[in-house]
């Protein structure tokens, strides 16, 4: 029993890494249209920037302590990704979606951004890999056979918060609104007097943000840094979001929760190097069976 | 006979190809170069059949070239290596069996690829590209855990296949050097891809996958058979690429599960957007062109004089060339997406840009 309910923890812990990553994937699906593949390497840049904000904190220059690092180096972490996403917009897509391009080519370049933001960083800091310092100290609780660290906790509310933050913007703002108009009509919009560019850079504000506080959570709980890291994580977040349904906030949500739980569960049941194996499979299965995923609506086209 | 220019011409200079390659004109390293050339140019192709003739959008290529390569590995070490107990042919059959090798691993990858085939019938592009993504992964992880072909240590021993060819030369072929055996045939299935695919395209049943990428709801009505089309193209690129890995196999002599990752499927990728979409020819151009640009980005020389005002600036870094050539690839294609998204060659082939070249070949 305890054994089962320590697990139930590190699946909500593994799922609210994915949640984290689905939602901002979800996000800018679901305004634009446009499968952002770079979107797992902008989580892996903001791990890395949340490592240099902590080093320069705790570092001679400001001195800091730990904790007032922590609550610091969130906001800061943040920002700076959102600034990386809106970056990437900026110079790779907009110029794209002006022209009008083909929505295909639009992947491909986003594909390839997030091999060159990998590269790059493998060209720029090398292969050694990088040992985050430890911000929180490790409260670990044990209640009755299962421990909890406070870690799990923070990293579990975040995600939660992180949800219920999205959700109230989607659908109780007027920026909100303007977002699910975006994808329902993209010529229409700009009619109605709605500024189309800085509703999607602020949609990329969000999701960089959160990835990126995705990133700094991820480097405190698994604190070892590597250019790769955000590239299958970031592949398994995508599937999480396809099989909630793309472009649905309560889909990722749910679906980054369902890879958690049966990723974990492979690993205690079989060997961990058919992890992805049966995460890949399920995503087949799933999209064979339901094409939309599990809350998505079906698009119908006009012929 | 002018009609034949064309195939004369090819056959001369792959005749003189192999005549270099024997008499070491030219070393092995630009052996290697030209056999790599000919993979590349059937992976291009062959995902051109895909992206480029029927519009769907694969970005997993290198599964197949991944599963073509695995099962030709294992016939090879089978029929003439060592490795799991005596070999089953004597060493003088192996230039015979040794296409059918190639053939049987191109037909397993032609079979895997119904994966991908079945649930294209029903999703559209961005969810295809996602199911194709997740195929590589999972055909990479599935041969991972497999323990009888090494798993992530990869595996070895095709090369007992080139050596028994060489060892079983008649004399009057071999003279003082081994002869280019491999070449031969990499040059042989190069011209049998593209023929098979010039072939399959400019068929009148062919026409039904340009159809499908056209409008699939309006070819629908007009009835082409879009999933039997959209199958059997499928099959086809799949079956061309397991033969591309198969020749890779076994001019590597190694493979490792890990070489045909989605960096490699990337590469496919690149070579076609590079050519045009659609456009035979140049996919092949494209290919030779990349793959020679690959060999000159090798030259850690080039790219230190490339990267010489940013060293100047910060003298403690030291680039690899083998990482800046993974962001000068992609940095390649991001530019191409911005400003000319068509390619080199666009839709056209080579005869439409120069029709006098129509006077040189044949369709037949």
């Amino acid at each position: 029993m305890d054994f089962i309910i320590q697990n139930i923890i590190n699946a909500l812990q593994w799922g609210s890494f994915y949640a984290l990553i689905a939602l901002g994937y979800t996000l800018v699906y679901g305004v634009l249209r446009l499968i952002n593949f770079a979107h797992g390497d902008i989580f892996m840049v903001g791990a890395y920037i949340a490592f240099f904000v902590a080093g320069f904190m705790l570092g001679p220059a400001l001195g800091l302590s730990p904790m007032a690092t922590f609550l610091f180096a969130v906001p800061l972490t943040m920002f700076l990704t959102a600034c990386v996403g809106v970056t990437l917009e900026r110079i790779a897509y907009r110029p794209l979606r002006r022209k009008g391009a083909h929505r295909l080519y639009v992947v491909i370049t986003a594909l390839m951004c997030g091999l060159i933001l990998e590269y790059s960083n493998l060209a720029v800091l090398g292969a050694s890999r990088l040992k985050f310092p430890e911000l929180v100290e490790k409260t670990i609780w044990n209640l009755g056979g299962v421990t909890l660290t406070n870690l799990k906790v923070i990293v579990i509310f975040a995600a939660v918060a992180v949800f219920v933050i999205l959700n109230f913007i989607v659908t109780k703002t007027k920026i909100g609104m303007a977002m699910r108009g975006i994808s329902y009509d993209k010529f229409a919009i700009p009619l109605m007097g709605i500024p189309i560019d800085s509703i999607i850079v602020f949609t990329f504000i969000l999701g960089s943000g959160f990835a990126g506080l995705a990133g700094l959570l991820f480097a405190m709980s698994y604190p070892v840094l590597e250019p790769f890291m955000g590239m299958i994580i970031g592949w398994k977040a995508f599937i999480a979001a396809v099989v909630g349904g793309i472009g649905d906030i309560r889909g990722a949500f749910y679906g980054g929760f369902l890879l958690g739980f049966i990723e974990v569960g492979v690993v205690t049941v079989f060997p961990s190097t058919y992890r992805d194996l049966f995460a890949f499979t399920i995503l087949l299965i799933i999209l064979w069976m339901k094409p939309t995923g599990l809350f998505g609506m079906p698009q119908s086209t006009k012929i | 006979m002018q009609k034949y220019t064309f195939n004369i011409l090819m056959a001369a200079l792959a005749v003189a190809l192999l005549a270099m390659a024997q008499l070491r004109i030219i070393d092995n390293y630009i052996q290697a170069v030209i056999m790599f050339v000919g993979i590349n140019i059937m992976m291009s192709t062959s995902l051109n059949l895909v992206n480029g003739n029927m519009g769907e959008f694969t970005c997993g290529h290198a599964a197949f070239m991944c599963v073509g390569a695995y099962v030709a590995s294992i016939l090879s070490v089978l029929c003439f290596g060592s490795k799991f107990g005596d070999p089953i042919f004597p060493e003088v059959a192996s230039f015979f069996v040794f296409p059918f090798i190639i053939l049987l691993g191109g037909a397993v990858a032609a079979l895997s690829s119904i994966l991908v085939a079945l649930p294209s019938f029903k999703t559209r592009d961005d969810y295809l590209a996602i199911i194709t993504i997740a195929v590589n992964y999972m055909v990479i992880s599935a041969i991972e855990n497999m323990d009888w072909v090494g798993g992530s240590r990869g595996f070895q021993g095709m090369k007992d296949t080139a050596w028994a060819m060489v060892d079983s030369t008649p004399a009057w072929l071999a003279g003082e050097n081994d002869f280019p055996w491999i070449l031969l045939y990499v040059i042989l299935f190069t011209a049998f891809d593209i023929w098979v695919i010039r072939r399959f395209i400019t068929s009148t049943y062919g026409k039904g996958v340009n159809a499908v990428c056209q409008d699939e709801t309006a070819a629908e009505i007009m009835s082409v058979n879009t999933n039997k089309i959209k199958t059997v193209n499928f099959m086809i690129s799949a079956g061309l690429a397991g033969c591309a890995g198969g020749l890779f196999a076994h001019v590597i002599g190694y493979v490792n599960p890990q070489s045909f990752n989605i960096l490699k499927s990337t590469e496919a990728m690149v070579m076609v957007y590079l050519g045009g979409m659609g456009s035979l020819s140049g996919a092949v151009i494209s290919a030779i062109v990349f793959t020679v640009l690959l060999e000159i980005l090798r030259s850690q020389a080039l790219i230190d004089f490339l990267l010489a005002p940013a060293t100047f600036v910060f003298p403690d870094w030291e680039p690899s060339a083998g990482v800046i050539k993974w962001v000068m690839i992609p940095l390649l294609l991001v530019l191409i997406m911005q400003f000319r998204p068509e390619g080199i060659m666009g839709n056209k082939e080579l005869s439409d840009v120069f029709p006098k070249l129509k006077k040189f070949y044949t369709f037949k």
